[in-house]
């Protein structure tokens, strides 16, 4: 209390001690210290990890490599009591059914055609996703037009050409998986951008019908369409035409898979100024061409990472054609798996595993590339 | 703005158009009915009058495989996705959430690991992650032979978990009746609190009154009633010669099913969180701390609120997706709508137009119902932005 008798004003009388120096702010061990060991909940979270990454890191290699089976002729070779040692991961069961795996049923003097359907699509789709690559018009109309005729000439065959025909109850395993999620693909990737067009358009017909058939798709769970598709599609189909068990489907997929198509596409649209309509309007284009040679392609551009995105959840949801009967990758390993002659304890645990490492491998490098063009338009836009 | 002209063109295409999708139709539609006609399949669903004949493993409705009808097996179908959709809907949110917050935490080493699980569970197949939590949720637990046991009052088998099943009728309604009085009684405490913090007085604690009424009521009322010489019945389980038998059963389904979906979905909600988390301007935060608020509180009170505004939309359709793939039941043996009807039913009865649209029907409107709650919600949400 001052002695001017005024309590708002504080005049301090003796001299404060000095106070300590700062703790370090700088160098790796303070950073260490401030990031994590802050205070103690946070220390000891910190240490529940560590100890949870010494306790894993080691524990998955010595089961994916150190303890690994790696040649082998039956299941006899991954028992602990045959080996004489601690097992971990029987890869000699995946070196075994790799083929199976990878075909199916596929005959195997066959199998160079899905090989070779392999390499035309991988192709395409390496044209399609670096941005670099030259005439890349062309690498739509190869992996949108061509590549589909190809692959169902040389999967199904054509005994005119010389190709025995194949039916397509002996496809399966990775040869399925590839083919459902690529006719999702091909065949939702155009029916979307029409959805999505028809959902933007000034007539009220077909806005309403895309509105509906867009909601209805994406208002149903994938494995009621998979139903529907395999017991009421023969029944709408005059007389007694019948549809092949893989085409059914694959009707199913790619009507849902348009649908969030088209959904990922309305996003782009509406991305676009409307300005660049209206310009391409005042320079004399008619509405199509307005659409078609300035809107479009600059939605498309924009919506690339989320047709990559689609294309995963796509590709993970092939795995629900097992449940309606395809021999898809899940379910020929489930198949293998239950092989009598490779009856291990070791064998289902592999073969999770290297669905896992298959699946991951291919949805997480999706992910990544979109990831890349999102980073790239974005760096395009802040130019 | 000018007014469209009236165009003749449009309008002729629209017409064909719909004249094309009705020929169509019909065309399909005399199809079917030819087809059905041959396989004596009468059209209608005078079927679900008719006795079903078969057993659901688990049935939250009396069901009895002698005198239930297909409306009974419908009815149960439904209420089990309900259940597994509204528990995994929950466990995903607090799980998600958790992640989301976790991947902007300061310690390096809980990002990675908040990183490392969305990434481990978003990029893998939900059907496979299903199959493995089945298998391993069976290797766990004991076998059916040897079950383990809590004082002989609840089994824990590879059958499943078996609890104790209280009989709330009669009297010992009482017990739920005092359970919603509580939820009704933390309402108003709610209110009251909502009111306090918009006059700018001392809010109302809410949390701990309302948990300690929600739990404490009940067991009031149940305690009551027993000292009242009414004690509420209980049906206990018991070791059969096979199995265990009464008692309220868990099966290792459910369990799998609801563990698969809740860690699955639960990365989707952490993506989703953060990028709402992210949508917060830095401003915000550095605000709060200069007011000496604390992390949690400035995540709490400021970050969040403003966060869940970018969140909730996608959140939503993240529910319904969870509720949509609550249909994968059908692999691992859960009676889910999709198994019990467009399996069993589907398969004893043939009637495939009215199986698969009534199922399509139930999760149209499920979704249809929670797009409107959500367009409301966001109304007033963005309505009191200003």
């Amino acid at each position: 209390m001052s002695s001017d008798g005024n309590p708002e004003r504080f005049v301090r009388a003796a001299m404060i001690p000095p106070a300590p120096p700062p703790r370090r702010l700088g160098g790796p061990l303070a950073r260490i210290r401030a990031t994590l060991f802050p205070d103690l909940a946070n220390g000891l979270v910190t240490l529940a990890i560590l100890a949870a990454l010494v306790w894993l890191v080691p524990a998955a290699f010595r089961f994916l490599v150190v303890d690994a089976i790696w040649t082998g002729a039956s299941g006899e070779a991954c028992r602990p009591e045959v080996t004489g040692r601690p097992v971990g991961a029987c890869w000699a069961f995946i070196g075994d059914k790799i083929n199976y795996l990878a075909y199916g049923s596929y005959p195997a003097a066959e199998r160079w055609r899905p090989n070779l359907f392999f390499g035309l699509l991988a192709f395409g789709a390496a044209w399609m996703l670096w941005l670099g690559a030259p005439k890349r018009a062309w690498g739509a109309v190869y992996l949108f037009v061509a590549v589909p005729v190809l692959a169902y000439l040389l999967l199904a065959g054509l005994p005119a050409l010389g190709l025995a025909s194949v039916a397509t109850a002996l496809w399966g395993g990775l040869l399925v998986t590839v083919v459902v999620s690529g006719v999702g693909i091909v065949a939702a990737l155009p029916l979307g951008i029409l959805l999505a067009l028809g959902r933007r358009s000034d007539w009220p017909v077909i806005r309403i019908l895309s509105i509906g058939f867009i909601e209805f798709w994406r208002g149903v769970p994938l494995i009621t369409v998979l139903f529907m598709a395999n017991v009421m599609l023969p029944l709408f189909l005059p007389g007694d035409l019948t549809v092949d068990r893989l085409v059914r489907p694959l009707v199913g997929i790619a009507l849902f898979a348009s649908a969030y198509m088209a959904e990922v596409v309305r996003g782009g649209l509406q991305a676009i100024p409307v300005g660049q309509r209206q310009a391409a309007l005042a320079l004399g284009l008619t509405p199509f061409q307005a659409t078609r040679a300035v809107v479009l392609p600059q939605a498309l551009k924009i919506v690339v990472p989320g047709i990559v995105n689609t294309l995963i959840g796509l590709f993970k949801d092939t795995t629900l054609v097992a449940i309606v009967g395809l021999a898809d990758f899940v379910r020929v390993l489930e198949a293998a798996r239950a092989d009598p002659r490779w009856s291990a304890p070791a064998v289902p645990v592999t073969a999770y595993v290297f669905a896992a490492l298959f699946y991951f491998a291919v949805c997480f490098g999706m992910a990544r590339y979109a990831g890349f063009i999102e980073r790239r338009l974005a760096a395009g836009d802040a130019r | 703005m000018l007014k469209p002209r009236v165009s003749w063109r449009a309008l002729a295409v629209q017409v064909l158009l719909v004249g094309a999708l009705a020929a169509l139709a019909s065309f399909a539609a005399s199809n079917a009915a030819q087809k059905l006609a041959r396989q004596g399949i009468v059209a209608g669903f005078g079927f679900l009058g008719r006795p079903a004949g078969f057993d659901i493993g688990q049935s939250l409705i009396p069901y009895a495989a002698a005198t239930a009808t297909y409306l009974d097996a419908f009815l149960v179908g439904l209420l089990n996705t309900l259940l597994v959709s509204g528990l995994a809907i929950v466990l995903a949110t607090g799980l998600g959430f958790a992640v989301g917050i976790a991947r902007r935490a300061d310690n390096p080493l809980v990002r990675a690991f908040a990183a490392a699980y969305v990434e481990l569970f978003r990029n893998l197949p939900l059907l496979l992650q299903l199959l493995v939590w089945y298998v391993a949720v069976r290797v766990a637990l004991p076998p059916a032979s040897d079950p383990a046991t809590l004082g002989q009052a609840a089994f824990l088998s590879q059958r499943g978990l078996f609890l104790p099943r209280p009989d709330f009728l009669g009297l010992a309604a009482v017990v739920p009746l005092a359970f919603v009085a509580a939820l009704a009684a933390t309402g108003l405490l709610l209110r009251a609190r909502r009111r306090a913090v918009a006059l700018g007085k001392k809010p109302v604690p809410v949390l701990w009154p309302g948990a300690l009424l929600c739990l404490g009521l009940p067991a009031l009322a149940w305690i009551g009633l027993g000292l009242a010489g009414h004690p509420v019945p209980v049906a206990w389980p018991m070791r059969g010669p096979y199995d265990i038998e009464g008692g309220l059963p868990v099966r290792p389904e459910f369990a799998a099913l609801l563990l698969g979906l809740s860690t699955y979905s639960a990365a989707f909600i952490a993506e989703i969180v953060r990028s709402g988390l992210d949508s917060v301007a830095r401003g915000q935060r550095e605000a709060a701390a200069a007011l000496s608020l604390s992390r949690a509180q400035t995540l709490r009170l400021v970050v969040l609120p403003q966060a869940l505004r970018v969140i909730v939309p996608p959140l939503t359709s993240q529910y319904l997706n969870i509720t949509k793939n609550s249909s994968l039941a059908v692999l691992i043996g859960y009676p889910d709508l999709v198994h019990v009807f467009m399996g069993t039913v589907l398969n004893q009865t043939n009637q495939a137009v009215e199986v698969v649209s009534l199922t399509m029907c139930v999760y149209l409107s499920l979704s249809l119902a929670t797009a409107l709650v959500m367009n409301r919600h966001n109304a007033r949400v963005a309505g009191s932005r200003t």
